[in-house]
């Protein structure tokens, strides 16, 4: 009985900590989905309920429609090439030489650089003018490329900003993967011959299959909360080209000077719910696993 | 030959990185001409101005960060112990709420921290920042830890609790030194972190006398565009922490990043 009392006390911190810095925020942004806030009755209340008028706009807006087309295309096409690039090179690190360990080591800087950091190093790569990708293309004979300015090109330039930072996560995870097949399981299929595309295809990956999966769906739930590289490379711009749900809630609450708290908060909403799925899916898989 | 190539993949990966190293030491007269690979007239006037400018956002950082860590591991560290060792009714859900906590998108907490705080009157202020920046890592430092202590042999306890020493004691003295290594990696990754963000920064802190470094860098992004070697100067000073972790504490780095992910 003590030790339970003790079990509980112990906790008692966490707990209200999660309700304090979770559940009030959280309540606070539900509330604020469904009330017709201005600045004013922000500051001093009084705002009236207005149910999901908020959502209405939200859904009604053009803006939505661009926002989510490409949030899900950013985020697949950062999957796909963070896993497949980052799956190459954890194959390519696997093998061990000398040197490996701190070259792999090396290769996580880019995810462990403050975002601002990235995204401001590859705002200037891709800088119109004078960036060094535009001098590149000129050297090999190319035009130069409005990057971060034409409305073709800004959501290409913050995903591939993206998959940079996102490479090194799938590497070490997929590192860790590959050092828990059994080294017999590779001899065994040298033995019969097979090649080393062939051993890949057929022994490796389907062995490395729930790691994989785990991966790509932390990777999901990790980049459909993106915000920070996008915002400060192109605002989401031009003209929302590189909106995603993430900067649009944030502009819509704190990018002009007329704050729209309610739509903002519903978008986030919105946002909340797929990521929330996406997370349900890795836990359940992630249990699965253990019990296996 | 293997070694050959790994050295020019990681150039590759880390290009990025040396060109920042590059912008940063490159003069501002050379900045709108055609880019040079290497700093043929090496200066260090943006660092220069770093040191006039941006001298109390790296303080501020530096607090920010500091507060995070120790208000992090005091939240987490007994939680974490009472999962691991007391177990208590429950514990299975938290774990879950844990899990949850995690995948909640930044912007969404900025957004009802943001309306809390304004009702509470207490935008602007460092520990309010410190508040919001601990729940990037307060469920990831519980879930690490608990994963530490859950490895202290339950005999150990045993024998302090037939020596007479209550919870707190074994907390303290046992499980807590036993388990100094997951402690040490949930302490690099809220100082990380809470250093690198930017989005609580903007949400909450943006009119505030004290202001972080993220913010320090987006200022001089929009102020001043023509400057890049003061901003890349100052995205290098950002960058130290992140580099001293990855040469000082790598085993504790990768830890971090496998054990949220895949259980050995």
């Amino acid at each position: 009985m003590r030790a339970r009392l003790a079990g509980w006390a112990f906790l008692v911190p966490l707990v209200a900590y999660l309700v304090g810095c979770y559940a009030y925020p959280l309540f606070t942004n539900v509330d604020l989905s469904i009330r017709g806030y201005t600045v004013r009755s922000f500051v001093h209340g009084g705002a009236p309920l207005v149910g999901f008028a908020n959502y209405a706009g939200v859904f009604g807006d053009p803006t939505f429609r661009t926002a989510l087309v490409n949030t899900v295309l950013f985020t697949l096409v950062s999957l796909f090439f963070q896993y497949t690039i980052g799956l190459a090179a954890a194959l390519f690190f696997a093998r061990g030489f000398r040197l490996s360990a701190t070259l792999r080591a090396l290769f996580l800087v880019p995810w462990l650089l403050p975002l601002i950091v990235s995204a401001s190093t590859w705002a200037w790569l891709l800088n119109s003018e004078s960036g060094l990708v535009n001098a590149a293309l000129k050297v090999v004979g190319l035009g130069p490329v409005n990057w971060l300015t034409s409305p073709d090109w800004s959501l290409v330039s913050v995903t591939i900003a993206n998959i940079w930072i996102g490479i090194p996560f799938n590497l070490v995870v997929l590192y860790s993967g590959l050092q828990n097949i059994p080294r017999e399981v590779h001899e065994a299929s040298a033995l019969d011959g097979a090649s080393g595309w062939q051993t890949f295809w057929h022994v490796t990956f389907p062995l490395l299959r729930p790691v994989s999966a785990i991966t790509l769906l932390l990777g999901l739930v990790y980049t459909l909360k993106v915000f920070d590289v996008i915002w400060i490379m192109t605002k989401g711009g031009p003209s929302g080209s590189s909106t995603t749900l993430a900067t649009w809630s944030y502009e819509l609450g704190f990018g002009n000077m007329l704050p729209r708290f309610g739509p903002s908060a519903a978008v986030g909403n919105v946002l909340i719910l797929i990521a929330v799925v996406a997370g349900l899916l890795y836990i359940r898989l992630q249990r699965r696993q253990e019990l296996a | 030959m293997r070694t050959a190539v790994g050295v020019l993949l990681t150039a590759l990966m880390l290009f990025p990185v040396y060109w920042m190293i590059n912008v940063s030491l490159t003069p501002l007269s050379d900045m709108r001409k055609a880019p040079s690979l290497i700093p043929v007239h090496p200066t260090t006037e943006g660092y220069e101005q770093v040191l006039r400018e941006q001298m109390p956002y790296l303080g501020t950082s530096l607090l920010v960060a500091l507060g995070t860590v120790v208000l992090t591991l005091a939240l987490a560290a007994p939680a974490a112990y009472s999962l691991a060792k007391l177990r208590p009714a429950g514990r299975r859900a938290l774990g879950f709420v844990l899990l949850v906590a995690q995948m909640i998108p930044g912007i969404i907490m900025a957004l009802g921290f943001y309306g809390v705080y304004v009702k509470l009157g207490v935008t602007n202020t460092v520990w309010g920042l410190v508040l919001a920046d601990s729940t990037i890592a307060v469920p990831f430092a519980v879930l690490i830890l608990t994963s530490f202590m859950a490895s202290v042999p339950d005999e150990v306890l045993q024998a302090a609790t037939i020596d007479g020493a209550g919870p707190w004691r074994s907390f303290v003295s046992v499980v807590l030194p036993a388990s100094r290594n997951g402690v040490v990696t949930a302490a690099l990754f809220s100082f990380l972190w809470a250093w690198s963000d930017f989005l609580f920064a903007a949400t909450l802190d943006s009119g505030g006398r004290l202001q972080p470094l993220t913010l320090g860098i987006y200022r001089y992004i929009g102020n001043n565009n023509q400057e890049w070697n003061s901003i890349m100067a100052t995205a290098v000073v950002a960058s130290v922490p992140a580099t001293v972790l990855i040469v000082v504490a790598q085993r504790y780095v990768a830890a971090g990043v496998t054990s949220g992910a895949v259980k050995d």
